[in-house]
């Protein structure tokens, strides 16, 4: 059985097919890296995902349940978590109000005002922000925000975390340090699925690959596989040249 | 923010609010008519306004269905005033319009706050014209008359009223739910995406807020022997808690109350001395407001001590 897994899954927009009858599973423990050009679908596929959007056709299960017709706060409160492309924090209210929104309100259970303050410290910590936790999140570097982001999602005890380019615009000390970040965050037990551009990264810490194009999955398999693979070496390649 | 530094002052504010609190509440017997009078309608715009920024403050949606709720208030007391007590009726005014609030919410809350905003505006409009047609087919009246309650008893259930709403509002803030609404403010995406049910939420706010409303609909229209669709649904209770609060400012909610009670009295000045020139004035003093205190009253003031203070605040 399968942690997650979609079936089909297919978005438009307008003309535009952004994810076309993409079929893929996650399961528990791993780390999947979903790669791809600019526009191949990744975001919107996390969008599918946590039910930002709603697949037409397609459908998404999580645990063997069919999540496609549930709303977003469900899907979190269920255990998936996730941080965006662009941050998206709230910038006037304290860096660890902003986690507590996670934990008092992401976890799926009543929670007490203690614990879930505790829940966004411990989450702080592991990120690394607790000097700055009294500051609004507005204040922070863009690299402290996506930070606060990863934290916001942990305190909500994901059990599948979607990462959306957490290491773009870092310095290469930084990437290594987020790479060791999320090796932890698997080995508590959470799955992960992250898209990045960072190559050496994800090719690094992914235990299977999903490479999209142009709404299509094109290929999947470990970062070996994937590096020797023609078809993802022509994308990637036509990509770098424009670039 | 800043708690350390300010627990002074919040102490010394917690003393004058002491002191103002009972001040009001005693009122009626130290003075008598034109003082309570004008106190009642300070409260009740009070309450029109901070009922109205629980929802607005956090959210930034700006519902322009305040004249809605309050004058469904009126209704209510013209039903139900005489045949059930005062204290009876101003519940059922309450929980009339908490309940006509969770329906206009959850049909309209889904939308932008743009739309959102138009559409509470209609609503103002379409209940009103509903109250007129019904009125007119079954009673076969404009208006009707409304069992008058005393000044005094006016005053007091004003009071409690205003009281209980600045209450609901501090704990609001004060709460998960408060943190809720904040953050939906700030980044509604977000806040869905951690787990915040964003509708209901919102629903539930803005309910909360109408139901002081329509409380405050119902006393007033106690001290008007007539009624009618045009008095109870007037768009002024729209708009002016609207400009109050902008006046006041929204950042905490004693803006909202100094809004209120300033601009009420400005009103009543102009009314009685430049009664043709009334609007037009208002409408000056308002836009130098919005010009050169965009954070309203309270904002300026903040701004002022913080520049005497020398910026306490840390740079970011």
């Amino acid at each position: 059985m399968h942690l997650l897994e979609g079936q089909g899954v297919t978005r438009q927009f307008g003309g535009l097919t952004a994810v076309s009858d993409v079929d893929f599973y996650v399961d528990q423990g791993e780390i999947v890296g979903l790669i791809g050009p600019n526009g191949a679908g990744k975001t919107t596929l996390f969008n599918l995902i946590s039910a930002a959007l709603k697949p037409k056709p397609g459908k998404i299960f999580y645990k063997e349940r069919d999540i496609t017709p549930l709303p977003a706060y469900k899907i979190c409160r269920m255990g998936i978590a996730r941080t965006f492309q662009t941050v998206k924090i709230f910038p006037n209210v304290p860096v660890l109000r902003n986690v507590m929104v996670g934990s008092l309100f992401g976890t799926g259970r009543r929670i007490s005002s203690a614990e879930a303050q505790s829940k966004a410290e411990e989450a702080l910590e592991f990120v690394e922000l607790s000097s700055v936790k009294d500051l609004p999140a507005g204040d922070l570097t863009l690299a402290q925000q996506k930070r606060l982001e990863l934290a916001r999602a942990l305190a909500s005890d994901p059990e599948l975390l979607l990462l959306d380019e957490l290491m773009a615009g870092l310095t290469p000390t930084e990437v290594t340090e987020a790479m060791e970040a999320i090796t932890q965050i698997r080995s508590r037990g959470v799955t992960v699925v992250m898209i990045e551009h960072v190559m050496q990264a994800i090719m690094k810490i992914s235990d299977r690959i999903i490479v999209l194009d142009y709404g299509k999955k094109i290929a999947e398999g470990t970062p070996a596989e994937m590096a020797a693979n023609p078809q993802v070496i022509e994308v990637y390649l036509g990509e770098e040249c424009d670039a | 923010m800043g708690t350390n530094t300010f627990t002074k002052t919040k102490g010394l504010s917690l003393g004058l609010l002491l002191v103002v609190f009972v001040f009001l509440a005693v009122l009626p017997t130290l003075t008598q008519g034109y003082l309570t009078v004008l106190l009642t309608d300070i409260l009740k715009f009070v309450i029109l306004t901070v009922g109205w920024m629980m929802f607005a403050g956090p959210t930034g949606y700006i519902s322009l269905a305040t004249g809605a709720f309050y004058g469904l208030g009126f209704y209510m007391a013209a039903v139900f005033n005489g045949p059930l007590p005062f204290a009876v009726v101003i519940i059922i005014a309450g929980v009339a319009a908490f309940v006509v609030a969770l329906l206009v919410g959850a049909l309209t809350l889904r939308l932008r706050a743009a739309y959102f905003c138009i559409f509470t505006f209609a609503l103002v409009l379409l209940i009103q014209s509903v109250v007129m047609e019904v009125e007119r087919i079954v009673t076969q009246t404009r208006g009707r008359f409304v069992e008058t309650e005393t000044i005094e008893a006016a005053y007091w259930a004003m009071f409690i009223v205003a009281v209980a709403t600045l209450l609901a509002a501090y704990l609001i803030r004060r709460s998960r739910h408060g943190l809720a609404l904040q953050s939906i403010g700030e980044y509604e995406e977000a806040a869905a995406h951690s787990g915040i049910n964003i509708v209901r939420t919102k629903i539930v706010t803005f309910a909360v807020g109408s139901l002081f409303m329509g409380m405050a609909g119902a006393i007033i229209a106690t001290r008007r022997a007539y009624i009618d669709p045009g008095i109870a649904f007037s768009m002024n209770n729209t708009f002016l808690p609207v400009l109050m609060a902008m006046f006041g400012g929204m950042t905490n909610l004693i803006g909202p109350v100094i809004g209120a009670a300033v601009f009420t009295y400005i009103g009543e000045i102009l009314l009685t001395r430049f009664p043709d020139l009334y609007m037009l004035i208002f409408g000056v003093v308002l836009i130098l407001a919005i010009v050169f205190m965009p954070n309203g009253i309270v904002g300026l003031v903040q701004d002022v001590w913080r520049k005497l203070r020398g910026g306490r605040r840390a740079p970011a």
